[in-house]
Parts: structure tokens; sequence; C-alpha cells
């Protein structure tokens, strides 16, 4: 009976790609099916983690996810569309609740605009922006001086339309959207909106850290003294690794061949002069490379990735920012594109007969 | 060392499309380094005065480079990687057929035919003055990647040997007479053989322009019929056989069979010291291309001319030296990968030129490098402004990795 319950509850998909903000559609859930839902999965929780041995107290959900890809292993593409057990409030999208009470009238003051909890959020920012302004003109009267932090604007974001829509659960147009940005930017502009800083901080987000810091490493020596440092690169299906050392005479090795017989087209060659040209370094380094997979031009272009990930251990930080600019630590993102059916290509489409 | 003034500059379009968007990247980034402006200008002016100025200094690169020996016989070590003037009445002289095309196509745009002396070409040399000719004649084979200057230092050693008053026994090319080959006669001398009129032919007429002398000295040791009419006849000298084989193209392989025969018999008294020289000696021992009129595949010894020229490399007779280059170039049927003698010449040849002494060619050294790279700026053949700089010396060095085929190549469009 209750494993029934539970494969019931496993076999709950995320249907809904989007979150259906205020949709007034077919699926309606009442708080007492949600509050069942919640009740069925932890149960389902404990059962899961009895069957796999382990305590029920302290199953996390990263352990639910894992059980859950072990005991339904699951080839799709799509990770979505695997099986997956989640608690309700991630599954189910959040709704409104009735807004009215039995006998017909509405809870909130503003439920007629239509549009209540974007005109009470305005009203209410509105107010914060009032209280700012009474309270400079104290400062001001009382000729104490005014607090001037300046907000760190740098690192920070506002919410996005859609996160918006999702705080308010209901949709927001673009253009109130715009407006209400402009509010805030108004509020954040005075000199004495630390008052408010905590309201202001529901709005806003910091900015992810920038993924350009990527770590340098330094150089190694080997026996003889002679310093080396490794990259890897690659491109379509080729894969590459190179070693470059210093106090060289130029020579390059691929895969044990010498350049010149493993790459006798021009055009390979240069793509692996590139990256020694741009700095200037041609006859001064040796470099050792393996190379697999791929064709000709897509080895040449891994081997060339390769190396200048490598050189940027022999370089000043700024020519490394000249080399990214030139596009030599960029890795290639184009692969072959995949065939669909209809189609004799990824684009060619079959003859076309008239009759 | 006259100062030509060659169509050199319009002989070499400048086609640098590719070359181009390179240097703009270059560009791009040593404006980023050093300093804001048209640097695109700048750079146009600079090479354009650097180009007139070159007129001035002239004299003293043009010492480095070159030498004015122009006797194979005195270069020694001192000339290394140097080139040397043959003066172009020799070079029709001595070099009718063997000089590689596109090296023919670089002394019609320069008007002068340099050759560089290289330590390979310098060794085999020295072997040459030291041996003794009373001994059986010693074999050398000059081998070595593609395009490393095998075939330039057969011709090299060709010239010595000419100036010195050998007489010169130079095939070419042995793939040519392995294939592509339009006609196919049943030999009349023995009945499995078959003939190559049009090759025996053109190698007669081209034998003829280089040791006419010899034709003359020389005299033949026996009575030979042509069919059933002509014959030549004992003691006349061998340029009657020649002719009679130009004149009947049918009867030009046997004429050819003789006149090596005469010569190896006659190598050994003295009178004259011949050297054979055969570039793509491993022809002779591989397979060809040609077939029967049934279809059947053509082995190497049933051709007249592989077979005389075998007997010819055989160390049976005194008085010369044998100089044999290995190709891959025209080889048939065999990997681009294979340079070594084991490889190209296969079992048979190996044993049938056995022991011969190996000579390897490599790739250009810096120095070589250098001078060759100094006499195309100087023949104004590279007309690039990048060319010009230190930066497009090691860009050429990268890329052509010192082979001098591919430099050969590459400093074509710029």
């Amino acid at each position: 009976m209750l494993l029934c319950q539970t494969l019931r509850l496993f076999c709950i998909t995320t249907a809904v790609q989007r979150k259906n903000v205020g949709a007034s559609g077919p699926e309606k859930y009442t708080e007492a099916f949600i509050k069942k839902q919640i009740e069925e999965f932890n149960l389902g929780k404990r059962h899961l983690a009895n069957m796999m041995g382990e305590d029920p107290e302290t199953f996390t959900q990263e352990d639910i996810d894992r059980a859950i890809a072990y005991l339904f292993p699951s080839g799709l593409f799509n990770k979505k569309a695997r099986p997956l057990m989640k608690p309700p409030s991630e599954v189910f999208p959040e709704q409104r609740k009735i807004q009215w009470g039995e006998d017909g009238r509405p809870f909130h003051f503003l439920f007629y605009t239509g549009k209540q909890s974007y005109y009470s959020l305005m009203h209410e920012t509105y107010e914060k922006f009032l209280n700012v302004q009474k309270h400079q003109d104290q400062l001001i009267a009382e000729d104490l001086p005014l607090q001037k932090e300046k907000r760190n604007l740098a690192g920070s974001r506002w919410l996005t339309k859609i996160e918006l829509e999702e705080m308010l659960l209901e949709k927001v147009s673009d253009d109130d959207y715009t407006r209400f940005i402009q509010l805030l930017q108004k509020l954040v502009a005075l000199p004495c909106a630390d008052i408010e800083e905590k309201y202001i901080q529901k709005f806003s987000k910091e900015v992810p850290v920038q993924l350009q810091k990527v770590v340098i490493e330094p150089l190694q020596y080997d026996e003889r003294g002679v310093a080396f440092s490794t990259g890897e690169g690659k491109r379509k299906t080729a894969r590459a690794t190179a070693v470059i050392y210093d106090n060289g005479t130029g020579k390059i090795t691929v895969n044990g061949i010498d350049i010149l017989h493993y790459f006798p087209v021009l055009q390979d060659r240069e793509q692996l002069l590139f990256p020694f040209q741009f700095l200037g370094r041609i006859g001064k380094h040796d470099m050792v490379c393996t190379v697999s997979g791929g064709g000709r031009s897509a080895q040449a272009g891994a081997i060339r990735l390769a190396s200048a990930k490598a050189l940027r251990s022999f370089v000043t930080e700024k020519e490394v920012e000249f080399m990214r600019q030139a596009g030599l630590l960029t890795v290639d993102p184009r692969v072959k594109e995949r065939k669909k059916p209809g189609q004799e290509g990824p684009r060619r489409k079959f003859t076309w007969k008239k009759r | 060392m006259a100062v030509t003034t060659s169509p050199s500059e319009a002989a070499a379009p400048p086609e640098e499309s590719r070359k181009m968007l390179r240097s703009l990247k270059g560009l791009v980034c040593r404006s980023l380094r050093l300093d804001r402006g048209c640097a695109l200008h700048t750079a146009a002016r600079d090479g354009l005065s650097s180009v007139s100025s070159q007129d001035v200094p002239a004299e003293r690169p043009r010492a480095v480079f070159h030498t004015s020996e122009s006797d194979p016989a005195k270069h020694t070590e001192q000339h290394e990687a140097r080139l040397y003037n043959i003066p172009l009445e020799e070079v029709k002289a001595v070099f009718p057929h063997g000089l590689p095309h596109r090296f023919q196509q670089q002394i019609q745009t320069f008007n002068e035919a340099r050759v560089m002396v290289r330590k390979p070409a310098l060794e085999l040399l020295a072997y040459l003055r030291g041996s003794n000719f009373a001994h059986p004649a010693v074999r050398y084979v000059i081998y070595g990647e593609r395009g490393t200057g095998k075939t330039m230092t057969l011709c090299h050693v060709l010239h010595y040997c000419s100036r010195q008053g050998w007489l010169v026994l130079h095939i070419p090319d042995a793939h040519l007479w392995v294939k592509n080959c339009k006609e196919l006669l049943q030999s009349s001398y023995k009945k499995d053989r078959l003939d190559q009129p049009l090759q025996a032919s053109a190698w007669l007429k081209n034998f003829k322009t280089s040791n006419e002398r010899f034709l003359q000295e020389i005299k033949t040791q026996k009575k030979y019929m042509w069919g059933k009419q002509e014959s030549t006849e004992e003691g006349r000298p061998l340029g009657e056989v020649v002719e009679q084989g130009l004149a009947r193209v049918r009867s030009a392989t046997d004429a050819v069979g003789v006149v090596l025969r005469e010569i190896k018999q006659q190598s050994h008294r003295g009178s004259f010291r011949l050297l054979v020289a055969v570039d793509g000696v491993n022809a002779l021992w591989g397979r060809t291309t040609l077939r029967k009129e049934d279809k059947s595949p053509v082995s190497p010894e049933e051709l007249t001319l592989v077979h005389n020229l075998r007997k010819m490399l055989r160390n049976d007779w005194s008085g010369g030296a044998i100089v044999t280059t290995l190709s891959q170039t025209g080889s048939l049927f065999k990997p681009s990968s294979a340079y070594t003698p084991q490889e190209l010449l296969g079992k048979e040849g190996f044993d049938a030129l056995d022991p011969f002494v190996p000579i390897s060619v490599p790739n250009y050294s810096p120095r070589e490098f250098e001078s060759c790279y100094g006499y195309y700026l100087e023949r104004k053949w590279l007309q690039h402004e990048k060319a010009h700089t230190e930066d497009g010396k090691a860009e050429l060095r990268f890329l052509s990795g010192s082979n001098p085929r591919q430099l050969d190549r590459l400093a074509g469009p710029l």
C-alpha cells in the first residue's frame, strides 16, 4: 500500500517548465492537496532511506537524488526528463491562494486594480522614499552632516522582470517593471538611503564573481634545470597536450614526429606558429605535444590552444590579456551539428521534387 | 659577379593575403604594446625605405653568402653554406637534362645559376679526390628526406667531374624509364625484353650534348648490326653509334646499350675517368606501372634500358665512380615517409648495390638557412615588407622547417 503511494510520488515529473505565475489554468492546487503532497514526500523520503540502508533522520536532498539515480537509471539526455523526487514546493509552482473570503469580499484593498501586488509594492517603496526624505530634512534642520557612504552598485544588479514576477506571483508588464526600477534607483540616489538598506537589498542581487580569474600555473623545472610548462587544448573532437621547454631552438615534435612530417599542409603549421609569433618568441621554445582524435585541422587548432595555455606561464599578465583578446585562449565552441530527421544533413533538405 | 638587371621584381607577384592577415594581427599587437597611430602606414614606409637603402650596403652582405670560386675542385669547408655561380654556357653544356625543374625556373628568373656548397657535396668531393681508380668503382648513395637537396648535391658533383674532364654518364631520373612510357617495342636483340625508343632517344640526345669530345675519342671494339642492313664497324668513333640511335629511333635502345657497354669496357684503360650518375636509382629495382599488351605487368628486368643500366651499376669495372641518389618523389608504390636506402631500394636493390657508401643529406643548418634567405633577399625575390624583418625570417624558418624545398615554395608567393 505504502509502496504504491511512494511509487506514485516517484513518477511525478516537472511537466510545467516555466513557472506558471498567476495562471488560472486547469491546474489549481488546493492547500489541502499541497499539504498531502508534503506528507507523502516526507514519508517517501523515510522509505527511501530505509531502502538504501541509511538513517532516515539525516537523509538530505542530495542523498535522495543519488538514490533515485541508482534505482532508476535513465539514459535520457534531457536532465529534466529523468525521474526525480523533489519537495513539493519545488515541483508545484507557487500559486496564489484565493484572494477573497467566503462572503466574496477581497482581502487586499487594491484587489480591484487588477495588479494588487504590484501597486502595493510601489506604494510601499514610495513610502520608504518619503521616509528617507523626511529623515534627510530632519538632518538638514539639525545641521548634522549627511551620511555619504556610496553603495557599491558595481557588484550588484536589480532583480530581473521574471524574478520580480516570481516574487509578486502575478504578471508584471515591461513599463511597470521599468517604473519600479526607476523608483528604486531614485531611492538609492538619495544620500540617506542607508536607513532603508534592508528593504533595498530585497530587490538587488550580487553579480557573480568574474570567471576571468583563471589561475596561471607557475613554471616547473625538470632534471636538467630547464623551465617547462604544460597546457591542454581541444577543438572539435581533438584533444591535445603540449609541453613547452625554455631555452629552445624552435623545434616542435608532435606524437614523436617532426611537424614538417605530421602537418604537411602549410595552413596547419601556420596555426601552430600563431601563438609564438604573437608573443614574438618563435625560435625560443621547444615543444613536445601529443594529440589524438579529430582531423588534421582540428588537431592543429587543439595544439594551438594547448601551446597558448602553456605559454601563459612564461609571459607577463598584460600579454596574457592580449592573448585572450586575440582569441588564443578561448576554446572554439563549434562542433559538428546534428543531423535532423527529415533532412539529409544538419541544414540540407532532401531534393524537392515537384511531383 | 656582374650585377644583373633581371626582371625579378616583375616575376614575383606579391600575393600576400594570408601573410597580410597575420601581419595585421601582429601590427595590432604591436600598436597595443608600443603606441597608437597609423601603424600600417609607418610599416609600409619603413619597408620602402629599407628596400631603397638595401642597395647601398649591397656589397657587404653579398660577400657573406656568395663565393666567387666557381670551380668545384677548389671548394673546401671554408666555402660551406655559400653559393657559387655556374656560368650559363656551362649550365647548358654540362646539364642539358638533370637539374630539378624548379631550379631551372629559378635560373631563368634570376638569370644566373647559383648552387649552394653544402657538407654532403664536400664530403663526396673529398672521397672522389682521394679514391684510387685502379680499384673497382665505389658506389655512393645519396639519401635523405624529401626536398633536402639530393639532386642538387648530385649536380654539384657532376659539375666538378665535368670540370675535371671526366666522362659523365648522367641519367636524370630513372623513374622516367619505368613509368608513363607510351611506346614499348619488343626488343630485336633479346626476345623477352622490351624497348623504349622515346626515352632512349631523348637520353641519347642529351648525352651527346654533354660529352661531345669523348664521342670522337672513344672507338668501338666490335662490329654491331642494326637490323639487316646497317652496321657499325669496329674502330669507328662512338659518335656514330649515337647518330645511328638518333636517326633510327627503333634501335635507339640498343644504341644506348652499346654505348654503355663500350664505355664500361674501356674505362679501366685509364684514358678517361667515368662517372655514372643516376638520380632516383630506386626505380631500377622497384615495380613499374607499365603493362604489356596482354595487360600483364612489366617487371624492371624486362626493360632493356633498365637491364643495361643495372649492369653498369655493378662494381665490376674500375677507373671511375658511381654516384646515385634515392628519390621518393617519383617513386612508385612506396610510402611517402620512406627515405632510407633499406626502404626505398627494397631487398633486391640493396643487395645489388651493396656495398656502398651512404651519404645523408639533411635539412638546412642555421648557417645555410641564413645564406639562402640572404640570397633571396638580395635578389629581391622576397617582396613582402615583413619578410625583410627578423621576425619574418624566424617565421620562414619555422614554417619551412629549414627544408630547402619548403622554403623555396614558401618564398615563391612572397
